[in-house]
């Protein structure tokens, strides 16, 4: 179906579930028990999942398949969403036309910069791309003030000269991004007994754009044009002594792959109308490369699984604190209490960074294929348990 | 592989529950069901705080928090109540803000834009904060207001000292009590002119972002009214650690004077290069080479140790002020955490009050009835003496303080010393000051 083969197929229906689905997968705790604390059902952090999975299946594409680690990729996501907020607030607050600029120019950058960058590979590749993309979050910090909004970055104003819609609401407020009217912070809020489930449009514009992204890398994956980068990616040098020029397939590569971050960028711009030049910094870029390694490079979900698992424990164990824990174990003795608030202490708040480096460690050690192999693991483990009762023949196809 | 076969009794059983499944949501609201964003309806209010606890500010961050921690005890009856006792409007009871028990919620901003706003956005989406509070840099205050701005709730910045906080920037959601850049440049040229005389020729460094430009134009622009004549004005890179290249031209240039419009790590970078190249020994014109910092912390003087000894600056306000607002302060975070409070302590616990006197004299949480009462209201007891949150830009106006370095320091939280405490007249200026140009602050949003 959809001239995918039958794993692929599945592997898209199981993102197609876990994406629009979401909200009830995010909000398993109900709204007044201790453990709200862990959901992460509320439409910025959906949005932020989606939108990072779309960035990190769009790195996968380059640093999965060609094996060129681009340590830059978040000046284009940078990029897309100076574009988008520009579009904004020239044009009209239609994210359709924010988007399509973004990608555009993201491409235009990514081709500029992919083409001088790739003439090197390996460790030199990624320092051009790191200095590149360095110069680009210089640039937009101070010189570029006036185009970037420099340290406050790019908003809104009241008197944006907006050529479709008005510059001001009749409430005297800026305008919110829409899709035709349709206002990306729409959100509805369903109650189930103690749970509430919040459905938010832009979240679900967002994991349309997310599900399309997945399909078309999928399709690359399994094209020719994968497999010659993948090719690339095995010997580059034996494909150059077979006569075979590899420079415009890992070129393709690499606009393509700055294009999804470009439309990374333009929906994060469109989910909350802000350009800042913290996104283009090295840190961010390097956030990249860890969601894709955390989830498993080379596979398609791995990434998403990746950007989702970064982007929670920084929103949500970021925001732990002392209180919070006291509340959790208020039912212990007072001692046992506080022995145990200082035991964990430094590993919420502002030890989140912590949390994160120890599981890094931890995967990177014992799954170095990333959260996807700790998937198929416990997956040929339930097979093993299976086939205890009855002998089946059947083996799952390790998900990619 | 699992067989799933389709019979007529499977498909009514599984249908009945699943219809029943779509019966169940009885109450399917939209958020238009409040009258404002996060009406607090139960027995407590949230508010969130909002600092950098990892990066380059963190130490302010920590600093705080710990003030919110304080003014969130007073608010509800616990400690010593503070400057509760002290504060000019009595309709605090400690019973919390409308009888509501207040409780909050922290979170990360990391001096980042987007984490920034990240963390305020799961405040107000999850947690159902009614205020956001806190912050230590003017891109993160000013990126939060406009999202506080679009999500219809108040925010209250902490450290911000950028102009276009409430400049170009503001927001009809978004109050400041610190002080600015413009300030800063108002207070400090008196006490310069007083201190190394009138015809000076000044050679500026300034960090090559927002703050740094206004900062700059407002030091510049206050000397030169007073007959200095400004040589250079040099930017630095924001990520520079070593600033001896910038130091060596400042010599050759003819000036007699440096400022550093530096803040945190690159003031205590700068100034400890400058002192290390003697700068401060050396006669040119004749007179004695100086050095200033407009925005003085206490977290500064002591990253930079003995180098500020005897150098001018500016602060919000000064742990060793004695009135009795500031005493009162001082004791109770003494008290509880063993050391003095910081400027910017002092600025998000004076917000978090404000805010809440705000709510009960309005007599209701909805953004803007609050920023109603917050506007052209005048108070005291809060540490700077007699203040005015002005209803045009939603600034505080209020005496600043020149400090100076301390000669004979007895402690780290004794490094700076106040010289003299410039009355509120002196640094008032009008609403459309060129500093301040450009932006509006829009009217007010209640959001849904």
């Amino acid at each position: 179906m959809l001239k995918l083969t039958k794993s692929d197929f599945n592997l898209m229906l199981l993102v197609a579930a876990l994406t629009l689905l979401a909200p009830f997968i995010l909000n398993p705790f109900p709204t007044d028990s201790a453990m709200a604390q862990f959901n992460a059902g509320y439409p910025d952090l959906m949005q932020r999942f989606v939108i990072f999975g779309i960035l990190a299946v769009g790195f996968n594409i380059l640093f999965g398949l060609t094996g060129y680690l681009s340590f830059g990729h978040a000046a284009f996501l940078g990029v897309g969403s100076y574009a988008a907020v520009w579009m904004f607030k020239l044009l009209s607050m239609n994210v359709l036309p924010a988007i399509v600029l973004s990608v555009a120019i993201s491409g235009l950058f990514a081709l500029v910069i992919g083409y001088i960058s790739l003439r090197r590979s390996g460790i030199y590749f990624s320092i051009l791309t790191l200095a590149f993309a360095q110069m680009m979050f210089a640039l937009a910090y101070s010189v570029l003030t006036p185009i970037t909004g420099g340290e406050t970055g790019l908003q809104l104003a009241l008197d944006d000269p907006r050529i479709f819609g008005a510059s001001q609401t009749p409430g005297g407020n800026i305008p919110v991004p829409s899709l035709f009217g349709l206002e990306m912070r729409e959100s509805f809020d369903l109650v189930l007994g103690a749970w509430v489930f919040t459905f938010n449009f832009g979240y679900y514009f967002c994991a349309l754009v997310l599900l399309a992204s997945f399909y078309l890398a999928i399709r690359i994956f399994r094209s020719p044009f994968g497999l010659m980068l993948r090719a690339v990616k095995s010997n580059q040098q034996r494909m150059n002594y077979t006569g075979l020029n590899t420079r415009p397939y890992t070129l393709a590569a690499f606009v393509i792959s700055g294009m999804y971050a470009g439309l990374a960028g333009g929906l994060m711009a469109s989910m909350d109308p802000l350009a800042g030049a913290e996104r283009m910094q090295w840190t961010a870029s390097g956030e990249i490369v860890l969601m894709t390694i955390l989830g498993g490079v080379g596979t398609l979900i791995g990434p998403v699984l990746g950007a989702g698992f970064i982007k929670y424990f920084e929103n949500i164990f970021s925001k732990i604190n002392d209180n919070v824990l006291h509340e959790w174990f208020a039912f212990l003795p007072d001692g046992i209490e506080n022995f145990m608030v200082f035991i964990i202490h430094p590993f919420i708040g502002k030890g989140w960074h912590l949390t994160l480096g120890l599981l890094f460690m931890l995967v990177v050690i014992y799954l170095p294929g990333g959260l996807v192999e700790g998937g198929q693991k416990l997956a040929a483990w339930f097979q093993k348990r299976g086939q205890k009762t009855e002998t089946s023949k059947s083996k799952i196809e390790p998900a990619e | 592989m699992s067989k799933t076969t389709l019979t007529r009794r499977g498909l009514i059983k599984s249908g009945a529950i699943g219809s029943a499944g779509l019966a169940l949501p009885t109450i399917f609201t939209a958020q238009s069901a409040h009258a404002f964003t996060n009406e607090p309806t139960g027995s407590t209010v949230t508010l969130g705080f909002n600092v950098p606890q990892t990066g380059p500010y963190a130490d302010e961050g920590a600093d705080e928090l710990r003030a919110f921690e304080l003014a969130v005890e007073h608010l509800n009856g616990g400690g010593d109540s503070g400057m509760l006792s002290t504060f000019s409007s009595k309709v605090l009871q400690g019973n919390g803000i409308l009888g509501k028990k207040v409780s909050y919620v922290t979170g990360d901003t990391q001096t980042k834009s987007d984490a920034a706003r990240a963390s305020a956005k799961s405040m107000i989406e999850k947690d159902g904060a009614v205020m956001i509070s806190g912050g230590s840099s003017s891109g993160v205050a000013v990126a939060v207001q406009a999202l506080c701005q679009e999500a219809g709730v108040i925010f209250m910045a902490g450290l911000t000292h950028s102009n276009d906080t409430t400049g170009k920037d503001k927001r009809a959601n978004g109050f400041r009590h610190f002080f600015n850049s413009y300030m800063s440049g108002a207070a400090l040229a008196p006490v310069l002119a007083n201190a190394y005389g009138t015809d000076r020729k000044a050679y500026h460094l300034t960090a090559d972002y927002n703050w740094g430009y206004t900062t700059e134009e407002a030091v510049r622009s206050s000397t030169e009214a007073m007959g200095w004549e400004t040589v250079a004005a040099v930017k630095t890179p924001l990520t520079q650690t070593d600033f001896s290249s910038y130091i060596a031209p400042v010599l050759q240039s003819g000036a007699d004077t440096l400022v550093l419009n530096h803040y945190g790590g690159n003031m205590v970078n700068s100034l400890t290069n400058a002192v290390q190249f003697g700068l401060r020994d050396k006669q040119v014109n004749g007179k004695d080479f100086q050095i200033v910092v407009p925005l003085y912390s206490r977290l500064m003087a002591k990253g930079a140790g003995a180098n500020v000894k005897g150098i001018y600056g500016s602060t919000n306000w000064h742990w060793s002020l004695s009135d009795a607002g500031s005493k009162a302060f001082v004791k109770s975070f003494g008290t509880k955490y063993g050391f003095p409070p910081s400027q910017a302590a002092h600025t998000c616990y004076v917000q978090t009050l404000l805010y809440a006197d705000a709510v009960q004299r309005a007599g209701s949480f909805a953004p803007c009835a609050v920023a109603e009462a917050l506007e052209d209201f005048e108070f005291d007891g809060l540490g700077n003496g007699k203040t005015l949150y002005r209803g045009t830009d939603h600034q505080c106006f209020k005496d600043v303080i020149v400090v100076k370095g301390a000669e004979n320091p007895t402690s780290s939280f004794d490094l700076l010393e106040v010289v003299e405490v410039t009355p509120v007249d002196q640094i008032t200026y009008e609403p459309d000051h060129p500093q301040f140009a450009g932006g509006a602050l829009g009217t007010c949003n209640n959001g849904v």
